[in-house]
């Protein structure tokens, strides 16, 4: 070790050996670090090299052979699913390795040799690439849980995986095309129901953001009042549908509001007749949007109380001076303010209610069913419909349609909001 | 005359407090009562009626798998707490201090990403699990809870590292600190806030969650407790029911106990989540 570095040699180019080898010449030229990379990289894919044949080939055909039975025995066929995913992943797997393979011939191209020992190119090896170490952990989980399933999901669409014709491992599934998205969009009977599912979802969305934070304000409004005495108290109380698990408090709400529940007891003591708050299907939608305000007031509550705290109190005072009323105090001053800090949330909780599952789920299960729709009820969302397709009625292919159209939907609107916040402010968060 | 209005105004704020913590304790109050009822007609239990046993409570531990439930959703979060503090904080302490290559894309993509449910690509995830072997594992659903909160907690803790001063990891720089120093004695005690933050949404999540330990936990005595909790009440019987009002209740407390204790750090969170992005 020492006899070689005392005389500095000329880089050991022979760049043709990374060609066959990977990590061949970054080996020869003593960076120990990426040549054994390279070269285990190259390693693992001679070893695996037919399977990952074998499974671009699966990902083609998504297998040929269906279970079928010789005599009283079953014959087990291709899981063309199993074929897709690791069709996926072996494409994934492949991009990986080209991409390496290149990265591995671009570098020997300039190498130069390396004159510090193993222990420094350790060390220097973490320091250069701390950022990129660290984020290997997220980065492979959010591949493997976020991308990939999406990826999965999109190809899902383009198949005829749903019951009862084409169940793995029963049945083999093909691709199909956009046949799923023609005939969700084309078919009367999915098409009226992606449409009622839909508008509806929006409505609610739309409706539960606007009044929860409407009611958050008022309460945080009323909590920031000097005359108010016990303020600790009232904000602990408020709190409270925040603190609660939610599917406790909303399938407490099902108990009480069902249609022989207690509040129709009271209502009934009275001499009225019970009111059927989620069997009818104008009532149940607005008493799931009642009680999704009744849950998501607080947030607001709360988000706003601090938001308040941030408005400059000489704002006040020098309204004050010029004689304005706490009206227009409130509408020039508090309300824009107000809107201004915290508007992101608005959108977050609009995309985070147009996929709130419990807030229907819990409570109405989707119900009272619609004979109109397919596989879905009055107050369904379109994400208590997936779970009905996927999880009730197996026709994943549908499914998988559905959730890209969420998918599309709240791309836009993230761009859409992370446009409008870059426009408001310097680079900061982008450092 | 002026001081008459403000005094009708006073009022009709109390009068609006009061009404709310009508409609907030109300529902609570009830289930309280009907936990305590004896029988086992739920809907008979009214806000009049003030007998009293433990019975529920009792069935509860020894003719449910309640207790198992409890642990189960306990473990279930305190790893989700625990793992989650680790890497979103790692992770955001990234985003924050260094600069790499694609860096604002992989941030737009987050941005994204954060929007969408892990529920949204299900069908993938499951087939995903049960090629690895973790369907019915706690640890194939804390994968999926923990990157599904990746995206969204990443983003809320790098605004919160971005506003402590750079000025102070470059001093401690010329000092000889190394990148793993400055994270641990620099960052992370000036973060405390938003730390409490995430461990508590990390760890109050899977109490709440119904969707995918529905999905992906198969067995009686895997369940958590949502799901449990749910099935007593979906299979519309009247014993269950009563149930269901205890258990909830043992559900409630501590998360709510949990809450109302950290309540300044949540509004620290939240407001600096939401409010300065």
């Amino acid at each position: 070790m020492d006899t070689a570095m005392d005389q500095p040699r000329v880089a050991n180019k022979l760049p043709p050996l990374s060609v066959f080898l990977m990590g061949g010449t970054q080996l020869l030229n003593r960076h120990y670090i990426k040549g054994c990379f390279y070269l285990l990289v190259q390693i693992l894919l001679v070893l695996f090299a037919t399977d990952l044949l074998t499974a671009l080939e699966g990902f083609i055909t998504l297998g040929d052979t269906a279970q079928h039975r010789v005599g009283f025995k079953i014959i087990h066929g291709d899981h063309s699913i199993h074929m897709l995913v690791e069709g996926v992943l072996a494409i994934f797997l492949t991009v990986a390795f080209l991409a390496a393979y290149l990265l591995n011939i671009k570098d020997a191209v300039k190498i130069t040799p390396c004159t510090i020992g193993l222990k420094q190119q350790l060390r220097a090896f973490y320091d250069e690439h701390f950022a990129l170490i660290m984020l290997t952990p997220a980065g492979i989980a959010a591949l493997a849980f976020i991308i990939l399933p999406i990826l999965i999901t999109v190809l899902v669409s383009l198949t005829n995986y749903a019951a009862p014709a084409h169940i793995p491992p029963k049945n083999l599934v093909d691709w199909v095309g956009f046949r799923n998205f023609l005939s969700l969009f084309e078919l009367k009977i999915w098409s009226s129901t992606l449409l009622g599912v839909g508008s509806w979802t929006v409505i609610w969305a739309v409706c539960s953001t606007i009044l929860t934070f409407g009611f958050g304000f008022v309460l945080a409004l009323a909590l920031s009042n000097r005359d108010i005495a016990g303020k600790k108290v009232w904000r602990v109380i408020f709190m409270l549908p925040y603190a609660i698990p939610a599917f406790v408090s909303l399938l407490i709400f099902r108990l009480l509001l069902n249609g022989i529940g207690p509040v129709n007891s009271i209502i009934n003591g009275f001499g009225i007749e019970s009111i059927p708050f989620l069997s009818d299907p104008v009532l149940a939608k607005v008493t799931v949007i009642a009680i999704g305000v009744w849950a998501g007031a607080p947030y607001f509550m709360l988000l706003i109380a601090g938001a308040l705290t941030n408005i400059p109190k000489e704002l006040y005072e020098a309204s004050e001076v010029d004689g304005a009323s706490r009206f227009q105090q409130f509408k020039e001053i508090t309300l824009p303010m107000i809107l201004h800090q915290v508007a992101p949330s608005l959108v977050m909780t609009f995309a985070f209610n147009f996929n709130n599952f419990g807030a229907v789920y819990l409570l109405t299960e989707g119900g009272p069913i619609n004979p109109e729709y397919r596989f879905a009820g009055h107050t369904d969302i379109l994400i208590t419909w997936i779970y009905k397709l996927t999880l009730d009625f197996q026709q994943y292919n549908i499914a998988a349609v559905v959730s890209i159209i969420i998918f599309l939907f709240l791309s836009l609107i993230a761009i859409w909001q992370f446009r409008r916040m870059n426009s408001f402010k310097t680079d900061v968060s982008m450092r | 005359m002026n001081k008459l209005m403000h005094k009708a105004g006073v009022f009709a704020v109390y009068l609006l407090l009061a009404i709310n913590a009508i409609l907030v304790l109300g529902p609570i109050t009830w289930t309280v009562m009907a936990s305590f009822k004896p029988g086992v007609n739920l809907f008979s239990s009214s806000f009049t009626d003030f007998s009293f046993t433990l019975d529920h409570y009792r069935a509860l531990f020894t003719d449910t798998p309640y207790l198992q439930w409890y642990a189960n959703t306990f473990v279930l979060a305190f790893s989700n707490m625990a793992i989650s503090i680790i890497v979103v904080t790692m992770t955001a302490f990234i985003f924050s201090r260094y600069r790499f290559k694609g860096k604002r894309n992989v941030m737009m993509g987050i941005l994204v990403i954060q929007m969408f449910p892990a529920f949204l690509s299900i069908t993938a995830i499951y087939v995903l699990l049960s090629k690895l072997n973790l369907i019915d594992t706690f640890t194939g659903l804390l994968f999926v809870y923990v990157t599904g909160s990746l995206p969204f907690m990443t983003w809320l803790v790098k605004g919160y590292f971005d506003a402590i001063p750079t000025s102070l990891d470059e001093a401690a720089k010329i000092d000889g600190a190394g990148h793993l120093t400055i994270f641990f004695e620099i960052i992370l005690p000036l973060a405390k806030p938003i730390l409490v933050f995430v461990g508590l949404t990390s760890f109050t999540a899977p109490w709440m969650d119904f969707i995918l330990p529905t999905l992906i936990l198969r067995s009686e005595e895997k369940m958590t407790l949502a799901v449990g909790i749910f099935q007593w009440i979906a299979s519309n019987s009247a014993e269950n029911y009563t149930l269901f009002s205890a258990g909830a209740l043992l559900v409630a407390i501590p998360i709510t106990l949990l809450f109302v204790a950290t309540q300044k750090h949540i509004t620290v969170g939240l407001v600096s989540g939401a409010v300065k992005e």
